[in-house]
């Protein structure tokens, strides 16, 4: 039933054979891609295993980690030193319970290192645009009256006529400067919507 | 898969950071800090580069003072994250709240919310979703992890050109998306393919069924291989017990159900209470100051009772786990008979004191967060409702588990023991029940029904337990229905006033498209364009005095036949564009339809054509046509508007919202709150 939304979307459906296998071939070739990076995080890994042995007469219970490999995991060679003579031991390893378990550390510090950096950019980011951006743009005139914008199109048709002329407005700042009021605008538009009249949508 | 195994890295690490630091380097949580050392079974938990707060300060760890100080650190780190979370979401990116499944839902039937997948919002959603979670608010991350992958299956679309002109191709990448969101939640594919299908996506395709299922795989493989809890599962209470259930165990387990569809239609009323009173008073215009508030409230709460103190996941993780005899939580602290144990299978054994006291910190539990979550749900940082909603019927079942357990072990001579459980030998599994009671409580709150058993039975590996869990669920569902009508995402949609036409429900009352179309009897006429006798200027006048989102096009206005559909949007930029570049056009240019321009004197300015902007095909019903077959066609074919005729003539229109505020009406709703236009 898709089709009857768009007059257009019935001719793409009959393109859409050979477009699908090279959009597929192009995900699947992303997904490699990506997952060689999370393949050779594993290689400075940690691995232990992990051996818990419950109360057994009157020794209480244990955990011992060891690192050894997984063909190595079991009671004989992690439990050190054994807790019972040798004609129990047998019977304390049946009670015990072995995994083999891994991790990857560098994967951690990676990603905690990224999320706090990431974090801390936003707060340096929010800071600027709190304190320091009002300073810089008070000698500025032509931006006062985005301050005071109206809930309608006049203001987009505004902001449109007073961006300098063409040539100026090719400069990288400018391009940035641009994008910066018109993020700013919207993320505006969506805080009025969100937080003062408390519906999703404007 | 990476976002998420960023999520649950960082939220692990961020939630264990309210309680200490690990000195070896401080990036690992706790668990990961004391990965390498021995230790017994007491001191499980114990290591000696694992240090809490107050043992940093103060130097040692007990006493009272320490108590107190581990207290307000949690509090003040709790209140540090959850006040950091609201203003980054106040201040980048305020579509960033809420669950987001309404939302994804709404967009996925045919509206269009500008903003809401993009960048920002998957930034910001993404890092105070860590934040909001580690705070120890009650509340979950699945639903916003729908929203997270549904904005990354957006972001995605904007490098194709086929997926970023077509709409629809663009919501089949969008339900894919939700599907992978829940697959990498709950570390089920299938599950998340099944939700797809029945809680969000309107259209669905059987094409996408295979799609969602791909990108779900892939996503839950990228996840396992980044490997997040060190043990290659993908969620932290993947559970394995084998352990067989008796017939007579459903009564306790429908009484689970019952209990999860009561839970269900109380929290569903109760929150939606609040969340219009957050809308209509006072209240909603601080909202950092609330989230202050109710993290204070939660953190001050939540520390003194060891099970709301750990994290909901954790809590959810322990009370699954069936007891073994390396267990050594305060939950399995039975007593234990060594004589009598073989193996690993223990029998059901008489409660230790450990036991008791547990008891009543999990129902004082249950109580906390049945009323929190109610205050919490709907707060403005990303907020998920199914881990708190599991963690309430887990609670709960356990409860009954281990009732019933030592109900069979006391009295195990009754009738209705005697058969199955005889002494020594092991019947009753408190784990199962609090698994059951997690999947309807769950129910309960979201009503859903195949995707919660699939789910579950894929969170737990036992496919013996289908039945009991499709008991427990369809009984939820069936209780929760006869109280009240909607699950918690329509009852969202519906405060929120969005135009959602509900897929599921039947339309049953026999009114016509004429009582239903506007202009009504007493309404001035309806607004039309001709398609060769109006000027720029007219239609100018049109555009301005009236805020239609499109206009009909006839052949005149004697004859009222109707020609097309132009919509307000493109008549705008075109008028722009013509005045701008095109030379002639002034305010008294006609504009013509038509495939060939009107004769006109030679000395008239140039005309304007605008048939490349015309619908030609619009969808025309008459007004005799039953509404019933109305809202099937505006439900089947996505419409936004249609039009009314009579002896072939365009008599009138109908536009969603009027077929909204006509069911809203005819159930006796208040048809004003649909829509702000």
């Amino acid at each position: 039933g898709c089709e009857f939304l768009f007059p257009q979307a019935s001719t793409m459906f009959a393109r859409c054979t050979r477009k699908c296998a090279s959009s597929a071939l192009l995900v699947a070739l992303l997904c490699c891609i990506l997952s060689p990076p999370a393949q050779a995080s594993k290689s400075s890994e940690d691995i232990r295993c992990k051996c818990i042995c419950p109360p057994y007469r009157n020794i209480s219970g244990h955990i011992y980690n060891k690192n050894v490999s997984q063909k190595d995991c079991n009671c004989l060679h992690v439990v050190e030193p054994m807790p019972v003579p040798g004609n129990d031991v047998e019977a304390y390893c049946l009670l015990c319970e072995c995994k083999y378990e891994e991790r990857s550390t560098t994967t951690i510090k990676v990603i905690i290192i990224i999320y706090l950096s990431v974090v801390g950019a936003l707060l340096l980011y929010m800071a600027f645009l709190v304190l320091v951006d009002p300073l810089i743009r008070k000698p500025d005139a032509y931006t006062q009256p985005l301050r005071n914008e109206e809930e309608n199109e006049d203001a987009r048709s505004l902001a449109a006529a007073l961006t300098p002329s063409g040539a100026r407005a090719n400069t990288v700042l400018e391009r940035v400067e641009g994008a910066q009021q018109r993020w700013k605008r919207q993320v505006q538009e969506q805080r009025k919507t969100v937080f003062d009249r408390h519906k999703m949508l404007s | 898969g990476s976002l998420a195994g960023l999520i649950d890295i960082s939220a692990h690490w961020m939630t264990d950071l309210k309680e200490g630091v690990c000195l070896a380097g401080f990036w690992f949580n706790h668990e990961h800090c004391c990965w390498k050392y021995n230790t017994t079974f007491t001191d499980r938990d114990k290591c000696p580069e694992w240090k809490s707060w107050s043992q940093l300060i103060l130097g040692h760890g007990e006493g009272a003072f320490a108590y107190i100080l581990n207290y307000l650190m949690y509090v003040i780190w709790a209140l540090l994250f959850s006040l950091l979370a609201v203003l980054l979401v106040k201040g980048f990116a305020p579509y960033a709240c809420g669950s987001g499944i309404p939302e994804i839902k709404t967009i996925l039937s045919g509206f269009i919310i500008r903003g809401y997948l993009g960048k920002w919002t998957l930034i910001i959603k993404t890092i105070t979703l860590v934040l909001a979670v580690s705070s120890g608010l009650s509340l979950g991350k699945e639903g916003p992890l729908v929203h997270v992958a549904c904005c990354c299956g957006n972001i995605l679309c904007h490098l194709f050109t086929k997926y970023r002109k077509n709409e629809a191709k663009r919501r089949e990448v969008l339900s894919a998306a939700a599907a992978a969101g829940v697959s990498v939640a709950f570390g089920a594919p299938i599950g998340g393919v099944l939700f797809s299908l029945e809680e969000v996506s309107y259209y669905f395709p059987l094409k996408t069924l295979w799609r969602s299922f791909f990108a779900a795989l892939v996503a839950a493989f990228t996840l396992r291989s980044i490997n997040p809890f060190g043990n290659s599962r993908l969620v932290l209470f993947y559970v394995e017990f084998h352990m067989p259930w008796h017939l007579l165990e459903l009564v306790p387990f429908i009484l689970l159900g019952i209990f999860g569809g009561l839970w269900g239609a109380f929290f569903i009323r109760s929150n939606i209470a609040w969340c219009r009173r957050r809308k209509t008073t006072k209240l909603g215009k601080y909202p950092v100051l609330e989230v202050f508030v109710v993290t204070a409230i939660t953190a001050i709460l939540a520390f003194p009772n060891e099970y709301t103190r750990m994290s909901t996941s954790e809590l959810i993780s322990e009370l699954f786990n069936d007891c073994g005899i390396l267990d050594s939580s305060k939950l399995c602290e039975y007593v234990n008979d060594f004589n009598s144990t073989k193996g690993d299978d223990l029998p059901d054994r008489a409660a230790g004191p450990g036991v008791y006291t547990a008891m009543w910190q999990l129902a004082l539990a249950l109580i906390m967060k049945v009323f929190i979550t109610i205050f919490t749900f709907g707060m403005k940082v990303p907020s998920g409702l199914f881990i708190p909603s599991m963690a309430v019927g887990a609670i709960a079942g356990r409860l009954l588990g281990v009732a019933v357990e030592q109900l069979a072990y006391y009295h195990h001579d009754w009738a209705i023991f005697s058969g199955w459980c005889s002494q020594g030998a092991d019947c009753i599994t408190p784990g199962l029940y609090a698994m059951v009671g997690a999947a309807a409580c769950l129910g309960g709150v979201t009503r859903m029904t195949v995707s919660l058993v699939v789910i579950m039975f894929e969170l737990t590996g036992g496919l013996e337990y289908i039945v009991p869990l499709m008991a427990a669920a369809m009984t939820s569902k069936w209780v929760a229905d006869a109280i009240g009508r909607e699950g918690i995402y329509d009852a969202h949609i519906r405060l929120n006033g969005y135009p959602f036409l509900e897929a599921k429900e039947e339309f049953s009352h026999k009114t016509l498209a004429m009582d239903v179309m506007r202009p009504r009897r007493n309404d001035p006429p309806l607004t039309v364009i001709t398609q060769d006798s109006m000027t720029v200027e007219d239609v100018e006048t049109i555009i301005n005095e009236t805020t239609y989102s499109g206009y009909p096009v006839v052949v005149s206005r004697e004859s009222q036949r109707l020609v097309g559909f132009v919509l307000r949007r493109d008549l705008i930029i075109s008028i722009e564009n013509a005045r701008k570049k095109q030379d002639g056009i002034v305010s008294t240019s006609i504009i013509y339809f038509t495939d060939h321009s009107p004769p006109l004197p030679p000395s008239s300015p140039s005309m304007l054509k605008l048939r490349s902007i015309l619908d030609l095909s619009p969808f025309t019903v008459t007004d005799q046509t039953p509404m019933e077959i109305v809202v099937d066609i505006f439900r089947k074919l996505g419409l936004r508007q249609c039009l009314v005729t009579h002896n072939g003539k365009l008599l009138g229109i109908i536009t969603k919202k009027d077929v909204l505020k006509h069911i809203a009406q005819l159930a006796n709703q208040d048809p004003d709150s649909i829509l702000f236009n």
